[in-house]
């Protein structure tokens, strides 16, 4: 329980070097390419900490998460670029994108909350779906969306009036467009972590695992299982749709087929096969997820065409395949995933005789 | 043409359609009480495979409706040991499990089975011959074709065959049993676990005569076609009310009537502002309206919490 | 003495089946009230209906001198009505200490800001909470398993965690259901000294049971439920020798 106050200072101050100098290790040791690959992860991991806190934590199945991604996305892309001629500041679009992706959430949890959990799981992904499907169409008979082909030309995000998009020259330190996301990034996921720690040990937190746990003994506690449900699906929603924001303003481009179906369940797939529940497990199981496509990408094909003589799996299809067998053997074999808390490997232990 | 009309024969086709998928979702729901997500799969697998077969077969100068009845034997043969499989290899060691296992690993049977259809059938889309006399029968202003007059009454006879399986023969009381308490239906001498495996076989095998009908009334059969296709068949179910069958053959009706005359009129309704784009959308928003106003589905009985 | 419960006509009905048929009675501040009857007599539906978790058909509670809303089951707990569960419901995964920490979400306050930024206010609440649940492990006598997942402990002590869980809602009334079923001679004998000790301490408990040897010489007044009826509510001397309570029993095994 007691470690010195000097061990976790110097565990920080540990952090703190490896996360600041990690962008240079890997865009010098294998390209800027890889940087940005890593900015992705950090936005998978800000996502998957989010769905963890709904299925995770209260144990409630959401499988249209990706939905609040787009929120966010959207949000950001029609105020900030010329398809309206807005250009609102990052500052108060990506706050905004939290409160309308939990909004949503609410709106979508308020009525469906009280039903059994596989329901839920349905109607969440239906839900999803529906807006994609209004991303992709509402182009006419008013353009809002743009339609199939997004919205281009959307605002980088601005510090202090400085676009992260273009390179910066600091003490003679070359830092590149993708270093200044990473540092953006690996600060609001850090911000993230920390809300998500914080509030597993409160009295917010135990109530969310008591639902898990058991619902109709949560209610007999006194514990309004329905508001405690909707503030996890609202929580969740709102990280989603910080990270939707972040992810628009830095591609500077969005389009409906970012926010499939296949995007909610990558997520998905990232928090159960890191441990449900357990947040360091979640951000390995989004780093390793968000980085393990691009690995294939780079090996896959060399390694089939010397096996087989030909490429017979594009690598899209290769990591869909390996994450849909990963999630049947997780399940079977390490149903708390790869990094699990000691309270959910024993939750999910075989009961008892 | 009267739209009205035409749109009422659409909507029965492809409800009959929805039907027989709904029943699937439905038979396993109530026995086990999961949501087989890689159903939907199984109806695109039903679907590539009959394809497989009916090519060389029609290609070789085979009369088109013996074409058909023997790619669907052999998609219904294939669809029953791939729903055996399933049920073995991903469902049967999560009985016990924790609620979301099985829920989780449905959606992995899901990604897998589409990803192996697409390795060996490729992503092009299909195209699915005709096999029936493509011209139209007049029918009071509106067109129908041989092709749904069939898909109907295979449909029905398929579920009037069910249904005399489920309530008229030793197995169905046994498969009644079972989905009523598998614990006491077990102490009858019932075997738990044969009954669950038939269920998936014959849901399965209603699956593959889906996959067939569905193919052929588009014309197209395609890797991706399953999970849309299943998400609106559960729909069905969880519209007539889940675990009834019924329930689900009604659903499937109503469903493929609902999205048919929706995508008719909502250019209409709408004043233009929403196009037949939306047609996906009905089934979800029929879903989600259901499942707040009448959670137990319009012929189900109370569906209570889990304890 | 004052009433604290009171139900009046209460009926519910699950199909063709009437498990609860006009059923009245009155318990009183600072008693322990028994609910007996055979098998399927309808005991547990009245807890059902009283806590919230089944609504009744028909009939109103009056509790602490005030209507009770039993639309929702926190609202229940909320008025001042505890219960635990027939086949004990903890949270498995919970250390025990967590799973009392639980019981004290109905009369805590910190929301989400208040979490996130453990700001003093929070911190004392916090502290308040696992101060108050260790309090009550140590009440009913397994504070030296408090770290210990609810799922690991044994049977006996997993009775005593759901009530001192029970009793981390601060109730008014403790609504035990069947608090002795499994339990060996010995568990049965500490069960009962705590419910005498809660007593002691003013709580009015509601206790249903099928032990009626326990029943008896425990409670101050007992009602007898038949197939949803209630058939007597008297001190447990005059409820034994009732020739319909006997009959309830099929003769004999009321002595």
């Amino acid at each position: 329980m007691s470690v010195p106050k000097r061990n976790v200072r110097l565990g920080i101050a540990l952090i703190a070097v490896v996360l600041s100098a990690l962008p240079f290790a890997v865009g010098l040791g294998m390209g800027n390419a890889w940087v940005r690959v890593l900015d992705f992860a950090l936005l998978y991991i800000m996502l998957a900490l989010g769905l963890n806190i709904v299925v995770g934590f209260a144990g409630l199945l959401d499988l249209g998460y990706i939905a609040f991604y787009a929120i966010g996305a959207y949000l950001y892309a029609l105020l900030a670029s010329p398809h309206f001629g807005l250009h609102w500041p990052a500052w108060a679009v990506l706050p905004l994108g939290a409160l309308v992706a939990g909004l949503f959430g609410i709106l979508l949890g308020a009525p469906t909350l009280r039903l059994r959990g596989d329901y839920l799981a349905i109607v969440t992904l239906g839900f999803g779906e529906i807006i994609r499907i209004f991303l992709n169409n509402l182009n006419s008979p008013v353009n809002i969306t743009n339609g199939p082909q997004g919205i281009a030309r959307i605002d980088p995000i601005r510090v202090f009036g400085v676009p992260l998009s273009k390179p910066l020259e600091i003490f003679g330190v070359h830092l590149p467009g993708v270093y200044l996301y990473y540092y953006l990034f690996v600060l609001l996921a850090l911000g993230i972590i920390f809300v998500t720690v914080r509030l597993e040990d409160s009295r917010i937190g135990r109530a969310w695992v008591a639902i898990r746990e058991d619902e109709i003994a949560a209610k007999a506690c006194g514990i309004n299982t329905r508001n405690v449900k909707l503030l996890a699906f609202a929580m969740g929603a709102s990280f989603g749709g910080v990270a939707g924001g972040l992810f628009a303003g830095f591609q500077e481009f969005v389009s409906p087929e970012s926010f499939s179906l296949m995007e909610s369940v990558m997520v998905l797939c990232m928090v159960v096969l890191g441990g449900m529940g357990h947040v360091p497990g979640v951000v390995l199981g989004g780093l390793l997820l968000a980085v393990l496509p691009e690995a294939l990408r780079h090996g896959a094909g060399p390694v089939q065409q010397m096996l087989f003589g030909r490429v017979l799996l594009d690598p899209e299809s290769l990591r869909i395949l390996l994450f849909g067998l990963a999630l049947i053997l997780v399940m079977q074999y390490r149903p708390a995933g790869l990094w699990p808390s000691a309270t959910r490997r024993r939750e999910f232990s075989k009961p008892g005789p | 043409m009267d739209t009205f009309l035409q749109q009422i024969i659409n909507g029965l086709t492809l409800g009959s359609i929805y039907a027989l998928v709904a029943l699937g979702y439905t038979m396993v729901y109530g026995i086990l009480g999961l949501i087989n997500f890689a159903h939907g799969e199984v109806v695109m697998i039903g679907a590539l495979t009959a394809l497989a077969v009916i090519k060389p077969l029609a290609g070789a100068g085979l009369p088109g409706p013996l074409a058909l009845l023997a790619g669907a034997a052999v998609a219904i043969l294939v669809c029953m040991a791939l729903g055996f499989a399933i049920e073995r290899v991903a469902y049967r060691p999560l009985r016990h499990a924790p609620r979301l296992a099985p829920l989780i690993t449905a959606i992995g049977v899901s990604m897998v089975l589409q990803q192996l259809a697409m390795i060996i059938w490729g992503r092009n889309y299909h195209s699915f011959p005709a096999l029936l006399p493509a011209t139209p029968r007049e029918l009071g202003g509106a067109q129908i074709t041989d092709l749904q007059i069939m898909i109907v009454v295979v449909a029905i006879l398929m579920m009037a065959g069910l249904a005399l399986l489920v309530n008229r023969t030793r197995l169905g009381r046994a498969m009644r049993a079972t989905a009523e308490n598998p614990e006491i239906a077990g102490l009858m001498g019932v075997d738990a676990n044969h009954i669950i495996a038939l269920t998936f076989v014959i849901g399965s095998a209603l699956a593959a005569v889906a996959g067939v009908m569905v193919s052929a009334n588009y014309g197209i059969a395609h890797y991706n076609m399953g999970f849309i296709l299943g998400l609106k068949a559960f729909t069905a179910a969880v519209l007539g009310g889940i675990g009834n069958l019924a329930g689900a053959m009604f659903g499937g009706i109503l469903l493929g009537l609902i999205e048919a005359l929706g995508a008719g009129y909502i250019g209409d309704l709408t004043g233009g502002f929403l196009g037949s784009d939306y047609q996906d959308v009905f089934a979800f928003f029929v879903l989600i309206v259901v499942l707040i106003f009448r959670p137990s589905g319009l012929m189900g009985e109370k569906v209570s919490e889990r304890a | 003495m004052s009433v604290l419960l009171e139900a009046t006509g209460i009926s519910k009905r699950f199909g063709g089946v009437e498990a609860l048929k006009e059923v009245s009675l009155t318990i009183e501040q600072g008693e322990i009230y028994g609910l007996i009857g055979p098998n399927g007599a309808g005991k547990t539906t009245f807890f059902n209906v009283l806590t919230g978790l089944s609504g009744a058909d028909s009939g109103h509670f009056h509790f602490a001198g005030r209507p009770l809303d039993i639309s929702a089951p926190h609202l229940v707990a909320a008025a001042g009505i505890a219960r635990t569960f027939q086949n004990i419901r903890l949270f498995a995964n919970m250390s025990a200490l967590e799973n009392v920490m639980v019981g004290r979400h109905l009369r805590t306050r910190a929301g989400v800001v208040g979490a996130v930024l453990r700001n003093a206010a929070t911190r004392s609440e916090e502290a308040g909470i696992a101060r108050r649940a260790l309090e009550l492990l140590h009440y009913v006598g397994i504070s030296e398993r408090g770290n210990d997942l609810a799922r690991h402990l044994s049977y006996g002590d997993q009775r005593r965690l759901e009530i001192a869980r029970a009793l981390a809602t601060e109730p008014k009334l403790l609504a035990l259901d069947e608090p002795a079923a499994g339990m060996n001679a010995t568990e049965t004998g500490a069960l009962r000294q705590l419910i005498e000790g809660l007593r002691g301490d003013g709580l009015t408990v509601l206790l249903i049971e099928h032990d009626v040897k326990l029943v008896m010489g425990l409670c101050d007044r007992v009602a007898v439920l038949d197939y949803g009826e209630k058939i007597i509510e008297d001190v447990p001397a005059k409820v034994r020798r009732d020739p319909k309570v006997i009959e309830a029993y099929l003769g004999g095994t009321v002595v």
